[in-house]
């Protein structure tokens, strides 16, 4: 395979860790917690589009609106019952712990209901391939769509966040919670809606990640959660385009790092670079403004 | 030799002058207040006094040594010690451990003579604990050892803090705002342990004050900041009526 | 002036508090030995739970190491299995070169040594350039460091022959070794055939000198002063702490002390590989500490105890155990820790307590969580 390709696959990966690195960065952004379990949320968004096209014969697209749908619900109740009653706990590995806990909860509700063996995925993006230089690049119709996807989903969020109120009360909540309840903005009501959003990315993630690695299982979520959060630390945590570009960067040295060095150390080298990123610049490639903070 | 002896001191952050051209010479074993309006960067003098903030001129020398630019704890370590204006005490540990700590360069074990709980620890252990007590018992501390420091009423907390400041034995000790919080009771009681501190343990103060009454009460020297810049200097008495002071505080 | 008759009483009194919880550790740990172990004498114990012996010390060790950077010098680490897999790795790779040129237990207390060293080292190696980060940062530097160090051991490759030691990254193959040399470590597939001297008194004596190591520490000049960077780093300054310096002596002790427990694991296994050692389980330890009270060692021991005995006491719920585990340590975390659970809580105490005053039973809390 040429390099071209590598590369190809490795944005299309960083897409969807982009895309789970944004809502993970709007979340921390928010409510400066790590929350684990949002990478269990991916998992869950995945099961239940597969499980509406094979056992109930949904169309694509309204299968992944209601994944939306069935994430965002979860997300903002995970939000209220287990992690709001900890938000002024005297120590911030209350809420940590917890969101362990609701991650091992969600994996092994997943596990009692679908098993631990790995279900095959089905194609919900059925669009041609383009094929560039007789044959030599080929891009499927689901790198297609996750590339789009991503490019969509940060110019909405970057215009929602800049230009709306709700996106406004979400940066005043990020910055001050007590000054943004002082000024009128209703502070629960912004962190449910950007668990909302998260969530709904989370499923869209799902989708995708699951269409171009089309096996599920109750633990699908896990390491693409930690990588997300990864690559939104290595962009500057609270950073919108921050989560992008370190998403797509991430995504991109995990592909060639397994074509050109080794794929039992490519972990490694994503974790390596964050770390010498981290050390270098320790609130990552975009942290510096503090303002920018969602 | 002036224990104290600052030249040209200056600092500015993005552009603004937070500290400029400020002069301050403090002889040994001498009370000295900074007074000024709020924001006129008192306590930004202290934090460059003990190299929170390195000074972008100037010279700091502590008994002749040039301090200028040194880390915190070597600043310490060289005689200067500090309390906060926003009380910064070691809340989860004992009163007793907080003054404790404060020996840390002056009572020295290793940490695996500590681990292995050789004979050099107890005995360096009950030094460290006489000598502690001792100090809080200047500050009428000692019956409260054990308490947790964070469960101290505001007004001992204040007082610990200065009693750990002590303990780091040194030759300038800075007070940022000792009588904040404390009514006028409190604050009459603490004049006396700063001039018993002063007397007892051969010290030179320079501290921080808003309370008028504390300042005339027991300072002997000021200096005014004002907007960054020094206002005016001299015995206390004259720099309190000094005329630009007076506009300063009144006229505003 | 000096009255120094009261003072000194208030300051034994002090010593024998921290003594009498220093020894209930002690008298815990030798208690439960003293139980199971005539338990394991007289044959009354379940096969399941005499397998669980070592590993219950294991975690326990690890617990107690993590809680020194967590509740000690107030860090927050999800690598501690890192270090726990490099103890392991060193321990078991020196065991199986030693072979029988030693005696067992000389090999065995050399072989924790060894361990020990070796992920001490680690954490100095790997503290330095990590401790300048804080909070959120640190977890998942220390996280990354966790998951670096067990993907490089699964391209290990180890060796020795009469020529000494040979290592590679690539294959058994590469390591050009002599006919007659011996494989240690097999890449993905790990150390096979260490040396079982793991044993539950090995691990008691483990817990005990890792207690006293980390009760001692915390007791003495350096522990107050790890304590005083915890509570307040710019005041810790201010009074001549070199705060580096002592956030990296409490991390490379606590990698040290989680070196020890992986040696013990190393050596109660068959065969080593790093699957146990993902950033699952620096997190399972991490749980640990937190539910057994963040800088609270007789917690930490109790619970990993019973969060290690329990999922296995409750095998028979089959596929529905880890779920009730889940929810029971969600459930835990929110009354434990919400803050108006605590309230409830303290009301609830108040009011069966009339006689002893509103105010105490919150200010017992505070303390608990302290």
């Amino acid at each position: 395979m040429s390099f071209l390709t590598y590369l190809k696959d490795g944005i299309s990966l960083g897409s969807v860790y982009a895309i789970i690195a944004l809502g993970y960065t709007m979340v921390y952004g928010i409510a400066k917690m790590l929350n684990f379990a949002h990478g269990d949320v991916i998992m869950v968004g995945a099961y239940v589009v597969l499980m509406l096209l094979t056992k109930a014969g949904v169309p694509g697209i309204l299968a992944v609106l209601i994944a939306m749908a069935v994430c965002t619900v979860l997300g903002i109740t995970i939000e209220k019952v287990a992690y709001r009653p900890l938000r002024k706990a005297s120590s911030p590995l209350a809420v940590l712990i917890t969101a362990i806990g609701v991650s091992y909860l969600l994996q092994n509700i997943a596990l009692l209901l679908f098993g631990a063996d790995g279900k095959t995925f089905v194609d919900v993006i059925k669009l041609p391939s383009l094929s560039f230089g007789d044959g030599a690049l080929i891009i499927s119709g689901t790198t297609i769509v996750t590339i789009l996807a991503c490019i969509i989903i940060m110019v909405c969020l970057t215009l929602f966040v800049n230009k709306t109120r709700q996106g406004h009360a979400m940066q005043a909540v990020s910055e001050d919670k007590d000054a943004a309840q002082l000024m009128g903005v209703n502070v629960n009501g912004t962190i449910s809606l950007t668990f909302a959003i998260g969530s709904a990315l989370a499923a869209i993630a799902g989708v995708l990640l699951c269409s171009a690695y089309p096996i599920v299982t109750p633990y699908t979520g896990a390491m693409p959660g930690i990588k997300a959060f990864v690559a939104a630390v290595f962009g500057g945590i609270g950073s919108i385009p921050g989560a992008m570009i370190g998403g797509i960067l991430l995504g991109v040295i995990e592909i060639l790092s397994k074509a050109y060095i080794s794929s039992q150390v490519a972990d490694a080298i994503v974790f390596g670079v964050l770390i010498v990123v981290l050390l270098v610049k320790p609130t990552g490639l975009f942290g510096r403004n503090i303002q920018e903070k969602v | 030799m002036a224990m104290l002896e600052v030249n040209n001191l200056s600092i500015s952050f993005g552009g603004l002058h937070a500290v400029d051209d400020f002069n301050l010479t403090i002889e040994k074993g001498e009370l000295y207040g900074l007074i000024g309006p709020n924001g006129a960067g008192k306590t930004t003098v202290f934090n460059l006094l003990t190299g929170v903030y390195k000074p972008s001129e100037g010279i700091i020398r502590l008994d002749g040594v040039d301090i200028t630019g040194k880390s915190t704890m070597d600043i310490n370590k060289a005689g200067v010690a500090r309390t906060f204006q926003n009380i910064r005490l070691f809340k989860d540990m004992p009163v007793l451990d907080n003054v404790k700590t404060g020996f840390h360069n002056h009572y020295k074990y290793s940490t695996l003579t500590g681990i292995l709980r050789l004979p050099k620890y107890r005995r360096v252990e009950n030094s460290i604990d006489e000598r502690s007590m001792e100090i809080l018992k200047v500050f009428e501390l000692d019956s409260e050892a054990d308490l947790l420091a964070g469960n101290l009423p505001y007004g001992k907390q204040r007082k610990l803090e200065i009693a750990r400041a002590l303990a780091t034995e040194p030759k300038l000790l800075l007070l940022d705002e000792p009588a904040a919080g404390m009514n006028p009771n409190e604050t009459a009681e603490l004049m006396e342990t700063i001039r018993f501190v002063r007397d007892r343990f051969d010290m030179t103060i320079l501290l921080i004050e808003h309370d008028m009454k504390l300042v005339s009460g027991i300072c002997e020297k000021l200096t005014v900041l004002n907007f960054g810049r020094m206002l005016s200097m001299g015995t206390t008495s004259d720099v309190l009526n000094d005329p630009a002071v007076i506009a300063a505080y009144l006229g505003e | 002036m000096r009255d120094m008759g009261n003072n000194t009483e208030l300051v034994k009194r002090m010593r024998r508090k921290t003594l009498r919880g220093n020894l209930l550790n002690y008298v815990i740990v030798l208690g439960a030995y003293a139980i199971l172990q005539t338990m394991v004498m007289t044959g009354n114990i379940s096969s399941l739970l005499k397998g669980l012996l070592v590993p219950l010390c294991v975690y326990v060790i690890a617990a107690l190491s993590l809680n020194l950077v967590v509740g000690i010098s107030g860090e927050l680490s999800l690598g501690h299995a890192g270090f726990m897999c490099v103890g392991a790795y060193s321990s078991a790779f020196f065991s199986n070169a030693v072979g029988t040129a030693l005696p067992d237990i000389l090999r065995f207390i050399l072989a924790i040594f060894v361990g020990a060293a070796v992920a001490g080292l680690f954490g100095i190696l790997i503290g330095i350039p990590v401790l300048r980060l804080k909070g959120d940062y640190l977890a998942i530097v220390t996280l990354a460091f966790g998951e670096i160090i067990k993907n490089l051991l699964n391209v290990l490759y180890a060796g020795i022959d009469s020529n000494g030691l040979h290592f590679s990254t690539k294959s058994a193959m590469d390591l050009g070794m002599e006919p007659t040399g011996r494989q240690i470590i097999k890449g993905a597939l790990g150390i096979s055939g260490t040396p079982k001297n793991s044993t539950f008194t090995v691990g008691i004596i483990l817990i005990l000198i890792t207690l006293m190591v980390v009760q001692n520490l915390i007791n003495s000049r350096a522990g107050r002063a790890i304590m005083s960077t915890r509570d307040n780093r710019i005041a810790a300054e201010s009074i001549g702490i070199p705060v580096t310096k002592y956030k990296l002596l409490a991390f490379s002790i606590s990698a040290s002390l989680a070196g020890c427990a992986g040696v013990l694991y190393a050596h109660n296994l068959a065969t080593l590989n790093t699957k146990k050692f993902d950033y699952n389980t620096s997190i399972l330890i991490l749980v640990f500490v937190v539910l057994g009270g963040i800088g609270n060692l007789t917690g930490s021991i109790i619970a990993a105890v019973i969060l290690t005995a329990l999922p296995e006491m409750l095998r028979f719920l089959n596929n529905y155990r880890m779920l009730i585990y889940a929810i029971v340590l969600i459930v835990i975390m929110l009354f434990n820790w919400a803050p108006a659970a605590l309230d409830m809580r303290s009301r609830l105490r108040s009011r069966i307590f009339k006689n002893r005053g509103s105010g105490n039973g919150k200010e017992e809390e505070q303390n608990g969580n302290a």
